[in-house]
């Protein structure tokens, strides 16, 4: 009975593969967790460094503002910054991030303006580079911290303020994905350099007439490039809870399709079982029957 | 129990410090300024230095911040500090490696303002490092 031996291996091997699944489903929901716990830890310093950005802003008051606020009066040299996770087998996370990127970087280019690259992540490197390995300037590989750190952040940030002051780009665009929920995460593209200020809504909040100790344009000068870095360490931190998102919705659905595998293997299994004994039977009989 | 303020002290990674205390000193980048209930709306940048807390005239605790910002409004003050770390838990050798620093800083430094800025922290440190004793 090849064919009952042959399904009988099939069945083994799946039951295998939804074994695995299910413990990256459990491992991933328990990153998740984590990287959830490190991202709202990680929003006061934000929040309060926002908040410091937009009263500071609007104390400026039409005066000039530093460069990184003030953009280079140019727009013709692009830095895409495209962030990714290190791994695969999270269903369309880091396609949906490289393919984002991807557009923006192909209508950039139909514009004719001068696009770079860097690659934050080994996967939205492999997506890219087939198309544009000669505009990809660096990757930056995660793959060693365990946990995403303000440390692996920073020198992200340093190198594309230190490219911005050589005037190797005039605008530095983020891609990454936000974590709306386990089943939902959102491709966000978000203006690095210069500086996005959110527009203040809530005006009774700035409504305290703060003294500077130094100058405004000083302590903006100084608050601006941590700013790029805390953009960056929210957008790992946004891109972790994502990618472990991702990763348990997808290892769920491929659990519960080795699931549906499995039942429907088993019924053919036990069909061509009871074929081959009917048709045992029927031979015995028949032979009983020549005698 | 006199009128306090509260402190916030916010790191990237968390919030590290949430207290109402009577009296703060923090290391403004123009001078060291003192914090009681009442203080004027100010924002500040910090230089490197030892965020003091007291509580009467004693000193009850002391923590290193690696520079960053102060905003004080209505009895509320927000620290954001890229670094913080309690003095008591502030390392010998951790600190020299931060001089060795800041002496590169101060050779690489491109023009004058830059050295002069660099200059002063490398001295801050060397402060600090004479305040651990």
């Amino acid at each position: 009975m090849a064919n009952l031996k042959e399904l009988k291996n099939r069945i083994t091997s799946v039951t295998s593969t939804q074994k695995i699944t299910k413990a990256m489903k459990m491992v991933a929901a328990a990153k998740l967790r984590h990287a959830e716990e490190a991202a709202n830890a990680a929003r006061p310093y934000a929040e309060r460094m926002e908040s410091m950005m937009v009263s500071l802003a609007a104390g400026l008051e039409g005066r000039e503002g530093p460069r990184l606020l003030q953009g280079s009066g140019s727009d013709q040299k692009h830095l895409l910054i495209v962030a990714t996770g290190e791994r695969g087998l999270c269903g369309g996370f880091n396609s949906s991030i490289a393919k984002a990127g991807a557009k923006k970087a192909d209508e950039l280019i139909a514009a004719g303006k001068d696009v770079k690259i860097l690659c934050v992540g080994k996967k939205g490197n492999d997506a890219l580079k087939r198309k544009y390995g000669h505009l990809i300037i660096d990757l930056v590989d995660l793959s060693g911290s365990k946990r995403i750190g303000f440390g692996d952040a920073q020198p992200i940030a340093q190198r594309a303020l230190s490219m911005f002051d050589n005037e190797e780009f005039d605008v530095c665009t983020l891609f990454y994905a936000t974590f709306v929920s386990v089943l939902t995460q959102e491709v966000t593209e978000q203006q690095l350099i210069p500086a996005s200020i959110p527009e203040s809504s809530e005006e009774t909040e700035n409504d305290i007439d703060y003294d500077y100790e130094p100058e405004e344009e000083e302590i903006l000068a100084d608050l601006l490039p941590r700013n790029v870095s805390v953009q960056v360490y929210r957008a790992l931190l946004e891109n972790s809870a994502s990618e472990q998102g991702a990763r348990m919705s997808a290892m769920d659905n491929a659990t519960r399709n080795a699931g549906d595998m499995i039942d429907k293997l088993t019924l053919q299994y036990n069909r061509e079982r009871q074929a081959a004994i009917t048709s045992e039977l029927i031979e015995i009989i028949s032979g009983a029957e020549a005698v | 129990m006199a009128e306090t303020v509260t402190m916030d002290l916010v790191s990237p990674e968390k919030l590290l410090l949430s207290d109402a205390y009577e009296m703060v000193v923090v290391p403004g980048t123009e001078g060291d300024f003192a914090v009681m209930a009442g203080h004027t709306a100010v924002t500040s940048s910090l230089r490197p230095g030892v965020i003091s807390i007291y509580e009467g005239d004693v000193e009850k605790d002391r923590i290193f911040v690696n520079g960053g910002f102060a905003q004080i409004a209505e009895d509320k003050l927000t620290v954001l500090a890229e670094e913080a770390i309690h003095v008591a838990d502030l390392d010998r050798t951790d600190l020299e490696q931060r001089i060795q620093n800041a002496s590169e800083d101060v050779e690489d430094a491109k023009d004058d303002e830059a050295r002069r800025k660099a200059q002063e922290n490398k001295d801050q440190l060397e402060q600090l490092l004479e305040a651990l004793g």
